[in-house]
């Protein structure tokens, strides 16, 4: 079955029962079933990340299970608006979250500061602070959007190569809308 | 020899010369029962709780002083994303701000319409509270079927307006769009499917003896530091205040409406839940009786394109499904209000926070935190 499903990543010797494949697909493949995200909400954005969670939508089945501590998890979903008081504590919380880590930017807020887009106190994109892998547009974006971006982080994570230091956000401090540094 | 725990004497720190102090345990603002963003101070000494200081403004959006710049049919959209578990709710009281400062009469039929949508958001709403409150406490059942119910009211918004969350359907004048019978059944249909499940809640959480333990005796405010701390909504009837402003002071044509007010007893934990189930019930019966007086006519009051307001100050508040949800707005004749302030609910009854934790253990803070239902849209604006 997962012939058929990755016939790049793995290969059958032929007439035996062992699968060969690179480290690199190996790791990526186990990585991409177990995206554990932090349960961090900031505003409406996060009902729907619930919602992505509860029972219509399950996330369950791609492996994504919230955790309460930034310590065990991998993902980050920033889901609303992202203010100036708030910057430094994800920041902090970015930093405490062990490498590979990934982080999503769930709507417009996270994105570009949205419908507050002029405000004194809000930040304009949760990239001014830390670096994105994924965005999602919408406000607030449907769950089935959610569960679509943490697809394309799925696919994101499989070009991931150990030998440049194994991380999608090696783009590290740069930022990822930087041309130099984007994946 | 070994030392049994149960029987050592413990070292009395005035005999020993031994000097105990106490710890400042920081509470958020990641922490997952915090419903977003709240910062508590925590001071403690051993497991009890000293001082309680709740830190605000990790949501600071400025949405008073971005709706100064924003027309009045743009301030619904603002309004919205307020407290946006019931979205309904703050638009309807903005708007009803505008329609008494603009004079303006909204039809029959949008009036009604109001009242259902505002009361299936108030099931929506409460429907997450019951979920999240559950996970709080350690039961995470509850919150799959919570969410399998909330899905259906969502569905129900979502045909009459397009969206799930932020609905910007109310708007001032009346509402956006008409329902259909298609829409009229399948909410019939839900709230057939909703009522027995009601019943499915209390067996699943409400009478369930763990959760009545950590509940039931926890986190009480009598009715007198309720009014005195400005406490509306469900919180302040459970402590068996019987204040509703759909009763005190009806709008939207709820004086039609035959419900009851839920009031709880002792003003614990415990009561403060249970009331928000009961008054599920109730919104179930009102939304029954709402379709079926629905009488045809229009939907929006003949208002112009551009809505300029005549200078001077209005003030309405509804019955939103956190409390007593208020909104001033000052006009200087212009196309955006001139000041716009929000008595937000959750802001206030927040605030309780700093005396009802002194004295409690921490492994209550969770438990009174989450009763208070807040939502941190709403506390910080
Ligand atoms: S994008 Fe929209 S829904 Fe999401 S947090 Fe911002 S205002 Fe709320």
């Amino acid at each position: 079955m997962i012939l058929d499903k990755y016939p790049a990543v793995l290969q059958a010797v032929p007439g035996g029962k062992i699968l060969l494949t690179t480290t690199d697909d190996f790791i990526n493949l186990g990585r991409k079933y177990s995206i554990w995200p932090l349960t961090f909400g900031l505003a409406c954005c996060a009902i729907e990340m619930m919602a992505a969670y509860a029972s219509r939508f399950d996330f369950d089945r791609l492996g994504v299970i919230p955790r309460p501590s930034p310590r065990q998890a991998d993902l980050m979903i920033i889901a609303g608006t992202f203010v100036k008081k708030m910057a430094a504590p994800v920041r902090e919380i970015y930093h405490q979250m062990p490498e590979p880590r990934f982080v999503i930017a769930m709507g417009s807020c996270a994105n570009c500061g949205g419908p507050f887009h002029d405000a004194y106190s809000v930040v304009k994109g949760v990239d001014k602070v830390i670096p994105v892998d994924v965005y999602i547009p919408g406000c607030p974006p449907r769950p089935e959007a959610l569960i679509y971006g943490v697809m394309e982080l799925q696919k994101k994570i499989m070009r991931m190569k150990l030998a440049k230091g194994g991380g999608a956000t090696l783009q590290a401090e740069k930022g990822s809308r930087d041309p130099a540094g984007g994946a | 020899m070994s030392i049994n725990p149960m029987n050592s004497t413990p070292i009395r720190s005035e005999t020993s010369g031994l000097k105990t102090d106490t710890l400042f345990l920081n509470m958020g603002p990641q922490h997952p029962s915090t419903h977003g963003v709240l910062r508590l101070g925590l001071t403690i000494s051993g497991e009890v709780i000293v001082e309680a200081m709740p830190d605000i403004g990790y949501l600071h959006r400025g949405v008073e002083k971005l709706l100064e710049t924003r027309t009045y049919a743009q301030g619904v959209v603002l309004a919205d994303r307020l407290d946006y578990c019931s979205a309904m709710s703050n638009d309807l009281a903005f708007c009803l701000s505008v329609e008494k400062l603009l004079g303006a009469q909204v039809p029959k039929r949008a009036q009604v319409l109001r009242v259902i949508m505002a009361e299936l958001n108030r099931i929506a709403s409460h429907l997450i509270f019951f979920g999240t409150y559950g996970i709080d406490i350690g039961a995470f059942t509850p919150f799959l079927y919570a969410f399998r119910e909330r899905e259906m009211v969502l569905d129900l918004f979502e045909m009459c307006c397009g969206a799930r969350l932020t609905y910007n359907y109310i708007r001032p004048g009346g509402v956006a769009s008409d329902i259909n019978a298609d829409w009229i059944a399948r909410c019939r249909e839900f709230l057939d499917f909703f009522k027995p499940r009601l019943d499915e809640y209390d067996t699943l959480l409400s009478f369930n003896p763990i959760f009545l333990v950590r509940t039931q005796t926890v986190g009480i405010i009598t009715p007198k530091t309720a009014v005195a701390w400005g406490l509306s909504g469900p919180n302040l009837r459970a402590s068996g205040v019987n204040y509703d402003v759909r009763q005190a002071e009806p709008y939207c044509g709820y004086e039609q409406y035959d419900f009851t007010v839920a009031l709880g007893k002792t003003g614990s934990c415990w009561d403060r839940y249970f009331c928000r189930v009961v008054e599920m019930r109730q919104s179930v019966r009102i939304v029954e009786q709402a379709l079926s007086r629905l009488a045809s006519g229009e939907i929006m009051a003949k208002l112009p394109k551009v809505l300029r307001l005549p200078a001077g100050e209005a003030y309405s508040h509804i019955e939103a499904s956190r409390g007593d949800l208020g909104v001033y707005i000052v006009s200087d004749g212009g196309l955006a209000p001139y000041r716009l302030h929000f008595r937000a609910p959750c802001f206030i009854n927040l605030a309780i926070l700093q005396e009802i934790l002194v004295g409690k253990k921490v492994a209550d803070v969770i438990a009174v935190l989450g009763s208070l239902d807040i939502v941190l849209g709403e506390v910080d604006r």
